[in-house]
């Protein structure tokens, strides 16, 4: 059902070629780079020749072509059940979008065909006005590339105001929260925005990654209680590298310093199925854990 | 010897390596229990050029291992899309694709069979061998078309007219198309949604964000539509504990998305065992679709009271009727300038209760189907874990011993 050509980069690839033929642009350069973009790193090897050839009765020989229009298709069903969904998320709010184009549509889910059952609880606000305005300001200032007057509150409760040019916006899926990330390395929880403007103000240089720093925690994995699979899978979307040795299986998992704290508790969630054995100073705080929980006298 | 294509006819094939390859990651090529080393050439091959910069390879006593690495914090799209963007099809298929939806360039355009087929001649005449494509085939194209939406078919008269789909005024979406084609599911329609417009308004990214989801897609989607008909579906399943896969028969009620592990799980009702009980996501394949359930109503709102006993997905029950719970509760103590920590067990509680036990104690209970599903959240406490208690004393004495295990482990 969704593992159809018509979606395939392919199709995308040979439309863009089409459009570039239809404005007079197609060069050999041209579509390497209509390929590459849309497809995969092999792909130019397929559709070039599949064109030239006439296998694919697209493009004439003298790089012309018979269609008469910038290709386009229309929405398919499941593209329209599944935007009809989304239409149903608390977050859609967010966004100000005019559904009214799905008219009577069924969706392809609805809020109670699933549950995510881990996320925590005191994720942002979305019925929330205020939020909703601070968030649209955010992302009309992304869009415009605008400098912002951000005034919010620290976890302190200290009220603290910056002018600052916003970056990205991060959300994390476990904690329901959106997250501003912002020139000079500012990071600020959406949800603690009290209220924030476009104002006047340059873009500032582009300092790249803002100064995040990684560190790599190397954990040996147990084979017991299919641990192997459970501790692949979770920490899955972090960069890494796994082996198989003699002694068992190492995992190096790349994370950055500010998750340091969560990086412990994920690792002693497995309890004695994953050992931290490298580098000492990730240990240390495995064992400052463990000798504090040895003086509460439960064990 | 047959020759490699980039593009892929059976999804199936692919699906099971591509997560292999990123999650595992250190299988070499002896290890996958592929009928032949070509078959898994070709599909390795395959992969690496789907996945791009995305896969690399290790040279080890075993010899190569291919893995997939990525921070998927860093990514804007899931690079796992693009794999279902490489269904293959025939020269035809693609030829006429594009000359079609010219023919039918605006809703208004309405022609018969003939003369879309007249038309269509017209636009091969210049090429030295032209395809040929009789009505027949013209016929199959639009009424595929049709059954996906993108091609209206209406009488007028004795005569059959097809046109292109009317889509209506579409807004500009594309912010909230980022945005959810990486947290909703079935996420990759909205990819499908974002390779129609050139790029834009790409400020997203993500945190614990699992990817690999991503390549069940189309399951999931056979699951949402067989819950939305509220039908009975057959499917294969592959058990860890049994190597063969087996065909099931089976309702599907919910499902179970986590976010802090990586899996997804199907909730359904099983008759054979008259149970309702938890299947991974992508351990299914080829869902059929059966008749409506009369029942389906009536299981969802058993699952809906069950869900206030499930920590997780785990029912650990005999039968459909077998209520027997476990109680778990433990107690933290914290110390000046540690209230983050009741923060935590407020809203990491899910079905739980939070109470407050004294100056600096805190305790949370709940009433479960399966208390081993707890464990791993009640060891991220440790070194503030004053009591514990589970009335399943396998559970208990188990924690017990794995902490002992890990003073041993950790040299305390």
């Amino acid at each position: 059902m969704l593992f159809s050509e018509i979606y395939s980069a392919y199709y995308n690839a040979v439309a863009g070629i089409i459009s570039l033929v239809l404005d007079g642009r197609a060069d050999e350069k041209g579509i390497k780079e209509i390929v590459d973009e849309k497809a995969f790193s092999e792909s130019f090897l397929t559709v070039l020749p599949a064109l030239k050839s006439g296998r694919w009765q697209l493009i004439k020989p003298d790089m012309t072509t018979a269609l008469s229009r910038t290709p386009s298709m229309p929405l398919t069903n499941i593209e329209k059940a599944w935007l009809k969904a989304v239409s149903l998320d608390p977050r859609i709010r967010l966004f100000d979008i005019d559904f009214s184009f799905l008219g009577e549509t069924e969706p392809l889910f609805t809020p109670d065909d699933f549950v995510i059952y881990d996320k925590y609880s005191d994720g942002d606000d979305y019925e929330s006005e205020q939020y909703k305005a601070v968030f649209r300001t955010i992302l009309c200032a992304l869009k415009e590339e605008k400098m912002l007057l951000i005034e919010y509150e620290k976890v302190s409760g200290k009220r603290m105001t910056v002018r600052s040019f916003p970056k990205s916006l991060e959300y994390s899926e476990k904690d329901d929260k959106f997250r501003l990330a912002a020139s000079g390395g500012l990071y600020i929880n959406v949800g603690r925005i009290r209220s924030c403007k476009i104002t006047d103000g340059k873009k500032p240089e582009d300092t790249g990654n803002d100064n995040i720093r990684y560190k790599t925690v190397t954990l040996k994995v147990s084979e017991r209680r299919n641990t192997l699979e459970r501790c692949l899978l979770h920490f899955a979307h972090f960069e890494k590298t796994a082996e198989k040795t003699e002694e068992g299986y190492i995992l190096n998992i790349k994370y950055r310093t500010e998750d340091e704290t969560e990086m412990v508790m994920r690792v002693l969630s497995f309890g004695p199925l994953v050992e931290a054995v490298a580098p000492d100073s990730f240990r240390n705080l495995i064992i400052k854990r463990l000798k504090r929980q040895k003086s509460c006298g439960l064990f | 010897m047959s020759q490699y294509k980039e593009s892929v006819k059976n999804y199936e094939k692919i699906r099971s390596f591509m997560r292999e390859f990123y999650v595992y990651g250190f299988k070499s090529r002896d290890e996958y229990n592929e009928k032949s080393a070509r078959s898994y050439d070709d599909v390795r091959r395959r992969i690496e050029s789907l996945m791009g910069e995305y896969t690399g390879f290790r040279r080890t006593p075993s010899g190569k291992n291919v893995f997939i690495s990525l921070d998927s914090r860093l990514s804007l799209h899931n690079p796992f899309y693009k794999t279902l963007k490489a269904g293959s099809f025939t020269d035809g298929d693609i030829t006429l694709h594009f000359i079609l939806f010219d023919i039918l360039h605006s809703p208004a355009v309405k022609l018969s069979l003939n003369e879309i087929t007249e038309e269509i001649d017209g636009y091969l005449k210049d090429f030295p061998e032209p395809l040929v494509f009789d009505e027949t085939t013209v016929r199959k194209k639009l009424d595929e078309y049709n059954r996906l939406g993108i091609i209206e078919k209406e009488k007028s008269g004795k005569r059959v007219l097809y046109s292109r789909k009317n889509d209506g005024e579409v807004p500009e979406m594309r912010a909230m198309l980022n945005f959810f084609s990486e947290t909703a599911p079935c996420g990759v329609i909205g990819s499908f949604l974002l390779d129609k417009w050139e790029k834009k308004d790409e400020f997203f990214n993500f945190k614990h964000h699992y990817i690999t989801s991503a390549v069940d897609s189309s399951v999931t989607a056979a699951l949402f539509t067989a819950m939305r008909n509220k039908s009975i579906i057959t499917v294969t399943n592959v058990s860890r504990r049994r190597a063969e896969a087996k065909r099931i028969r089976i309702i599907p009620l919910r499902l179970f998305i986590s976010v802090q592990n990586g899996r997804q799980h199907l909730l359904a009702y099983q008759a054979e065992y008259n149970i309702i009980k938890a299947f991974r996501v992508d351990h299914l394949s080829d869902v059929k679709e059966e008749m409506p359930s009369p029942r389906f109503d009536e299981l969802r709102e058993k699952l809906d009271e069950m869900q206030k006993r499930m920590w997780g997905v785990s029912l650990n029950r005999r039968g459909f009727d077998d209520n027997k719970l476990h109680h778990i509760e433990f107690t933290v103590k914290i110390e000046d300038g540690e209230e983050h920590i009741i923060s935590r067990l407020q809203r990491e509680k899910r079905i739980g209760f939070v109470d407050k036990t004294g100056e600096r104690t805190y305790r949370f209970t709940a009433d479960v189907y399966d208390s081993a599903e707890l464990i791993p959240w009640i060891r991220t406490f440790i070194c503030r874990i004053d009591s514990l208690y589970i009335s399943d004393k396998a559970t208990e004495n188990q924690f017990k011993e794995d902490i002992e295990e890990m003073f041993r482990m950790y040299n305390i």
